[in-house]
């Protein structure tokens, strides 16, 4: 060993760019004859939302499954037509490691080299805001995977890109009535929110929709994205006089913040709300935390009690995979086939006549009952699940973590056009 | 962090290695330590389960693989350990899958203590006691004992110690898999407090390396002051300018690589 410090540190430097450049794409079969159609998944296969890109994939397999044999959910869609107007749909898997760059490099690769119909994924707001740049910069559809931020179709909507997941706007306002009945309108709330995009967006929805129900909000502790230790955070949280803890983190970093806030005695002084949970989050805090927790889940599969598309979804999917259905693979399968039947509707594949059609709304029936995509916007309108933690007790398998409270339709929590910040670039 | 920063420490430092599968070893370790702590319900067995995976793993690895690298530039060592910690944790979740998986405090740690007005979780105390006896176990085996005696010699001059039929190479196993069984141990003690899934230790790398540049690159005390200081500057600035936090952990980087490029407690031109 007769290296010096320096290069010691100019090697690791080298190293950490590799590592933030390295993509390893995932390719999958691509016939590229004239009979098929291909479509670019992107999905978190790594880094901090990698369980829910787990989920996503497979949402996205089974409806591109279905969608080839004309089966399940797209059979019932679709009549039974096989593939998308003649031709089979193929398709590649591409990790966007949880983050904008790579999930950018992905979708130009798709569009340039693969030269793609449609794309489709990612879960980070961060990622998908970027990647909806992407398709409007290159005139090519790009249905979003999971995004809950109001600027996905707010001040960054685009019209190439369309987004299914309830905005924050959406979560809010539907969940804040219900918060102040169960739990009474003089709470005091303290907000943990992780630094983006999404995070500010659903912690000032949250705060202006609580806040009219007459809840105060002491205080706001803002953490960076991603965190692994919250000591010093939840400290603050701990200390601020409050009643309720609004947790906004999501993914990983929503299970690390719980299970340390739990540690450091903040869920025992403190009912914990968690406005829009994410896939795994049950699975890593525990049914313990969970009990009593109030919040929204954007889908579940205990809808299949009032959805029948829903029944069917959670029944093949459970078939293929040997596990329920999260939500996010709900998104992945409902944007395949919304995307599918407009191809249907236009008569075409092109982006710009598919969009057209997605403008005009038609209501499809789906595992959330009847949406349609807003033609202002581009923001599904479907209706919010809100839902309570179940005492361990009472679950009946290990995914049954959620006691479904009400529905609230989309319509009536839908953000007024004016006020979203949207202004869609031309066709 | 320091028992990370010390594992990854020690086998720069004393074999002149440079491991960037450090962080896939720890999240291997947070695996072991789950698979065993959710079969038995204990946390100790989980502990032991975490630092045998880690240890023979370490071994392994540097049987097969690392022996190979210690005379060729880090650039080399980098690239290889970074393609071992890829294969690692896609192995993990090959096995386990990408999803989250629960890991529960063990019941001695659930609880709070007031700390002159102050709430502190009970776990977090413990653990700074355990990590306080594995610092001070490791320095008397490398200062202290014969072990660490030949370890030293043996990084000073290897040939020597090996005409006097001291076997290098297994001493060298051994210390490779020490660092490797800190960051399991590690990576099972901070399992209660992270997500655990196949990414958890992507951050923990990152972080240690800046304890290492601020406390000085191959330094026992260095590893443990470094630990201190990132901790402390990330509390206080979290208390005071929380959004600028992380940021401040890598000025203070840049600040001792500016002053003091050796690191607090490196020495000048250590080959």
């Amino acid at each position: 060993m007769a290296d010096s410090r320096r290069s010691f540190l100019t090697a690791s430097l080298g190293a950490a760019s590799a590592l933030a450049a390295s993509g390893l794409p995932f390719p999958r079969i691509s016939l590229g004859a004239d009979d098929t159609l291909f479509v670019g998944l992107l999905c978190d296969q790594t880094g901090s939302y990698s369980a829910d890109g787990e989920d996503l994939q497979k949402g996205y397999e089974l409806a591109i499954e279905e969608l080839n044999a004309g089966t399940g959910v797209m059979g019932k869609v679709l009549g039974g037509k096989k593939g998308v107007l003649g031709k089979k749909i193929v398709y590649k898997i591409a990790d966007t490691q949880t983050k904008p760059d790579p999930a950018v490099q992905r979708a130009t690769e798709f569009i340039t080299q693969d030269k793609a119909t449609m794309f489709t994924g990612g879960v980070s707001t961060a990622e998908v805001i970027a990647m909806e740049k992407t398709a409007q910069a290159n005139k090519v559809l790009f249905m979003t995977g999971a995004s809950g931020s109001n600027d996905t179709t707010g001040k960054d909507c685009q019209r190439y890109a369309f987004r299914s997941q309830c905005d924050a706007y959406m979560v809010s306002k539907a969940l804040a009535p219900v918060l102040a009945a169960k739990l009474g309108k003089k709470r005091r709330a303290v907000y943990l929110v992780p630094d983006y995009s999404y995070g500010h967006s659903l912690a000032d929805s949250m705060k202006e929709f609580t806040e009219k129900e007459g809840w105060t909000t002491v205080a706001q502790v803002v953490a960076p994205f991603p965190t692994s230790d919250y000591s010093s955070y939840l400290t603050n949280i701990a200390n601020a006089n409050a009643d309720t803890f609004v947790n906004i983190e999501f993914g990983n970093d929503g299970v690390s913040s719980t299970k340390q806030a739990a540690q450091f005695g903040v869920l025992k002084k403190m009912q914990l709300v968690v406005p829009n949970i994410s896939t795994y989050f049950a699975d890593g805090v525990g049914a313990d935390i969970m009990a009593g927790v109030y919040g929204t889940l954007p889908w579940s599969f205990r809808l299949q009690d009032r959805y029948p598309m829903a029944k069917l979804f959670v029944e093949n999917f459970t078939k293929k995979f040997g596990i329920r259905p999260r939500w996010t693979a709900q998104i992945a399968y409902d944007q395949i086939a919304i995307w599918a039947d407009a191809c249907y509707r236009a008569k075409s594949i092109a982006s710009a006549d598919v969009i057209k059609v997605l403008e005009e709304g038609h209501p499809i029936e789906l595992s959330l009952g009847k949406v349609s995509y807003r033609a202002g916007d581009h923001q599904l309108v479907r209706p919010v699940p809100i839902v309570l933690g179940k005492k361990p007790e009472a679950m009946q398998g290990k995914d049954d973590f959620f006691e479904i409270l009400e529905v609230v339709p989309g319509e009536s929590v839908m953000q007024p056009l004016n006020l979203t910040g949207c202004t869609l670039p031309p066709v | 962090m320091a028992l990370v920063a010390l594992g990854l420490t020690i086998v720069f430092g004393l074999l002149g290695f440079v491991n960037f599968a450090h962080g896939a070893i720890f999240t291997a370790g947070a695996y072991g330590g789950w698979v065993v702590y959710t079969k038995t319900d204990s946390f100790v067995l989980g502990i032991i389960a975490a630092l045998a995976t880690t240890f023979v793993l370490g071994i392994v690895i540097e049987r097969l693989l690392i022996r190979s690298y210690y005379n060729r530039p880090p650039e080399d060592q980098i690239l290889v350990t970074f393609g071992l910690a890829i294969v690692i944790v896609e192995t993990i979740r090959a096995i386990f899958t990408g999803q989250t998986q629960m890991f529960n405090t063990p019941a001695w740690g659930n609880g709070v203590i007031n700390v002159a007005g102050i709430f502190y979780p009970q776990y977090r105390l413990e653990v700074i006691g355990v990590v306080a006896v594995t610092l001070l176990a490791i320095y008397l085996l490398i200062y202290k004992t014969k072990i660490g005696l030949i370890v030293r010699a043996g990084i000073d001059d290897p040939l020597v110690v090996n005409l006097l039929g001291i076997n290098v190479r297994r001493t060298f196993m051994f210390v490779f898999a020490m660092g490797a069984a800190l960051a399991g141990l590690a990576g099972v003690f901070d399992s209660p407090l992270l997500a655990v899934n196949p990414d958890m230790g992507t951050d923990v790398l990152v972080q240690s390396f800046v304890v290492i540049v601020i406390g000085g690159v191959g330094s026992f005390g260095g590893a443990i002051v470094g630990g201190l200081i990132a901790g402390e500057i990330i509390s206080l600035a979290t208390a005071f300018i929380p959004d600028y936090s992380q940021a401040l952990l890598y000025v203070a980087m840049a600040l001792v690589l500016i002053l003091r490029p050796q690191g607090l407690f490196g020495v000048v031109g250590r080959s």
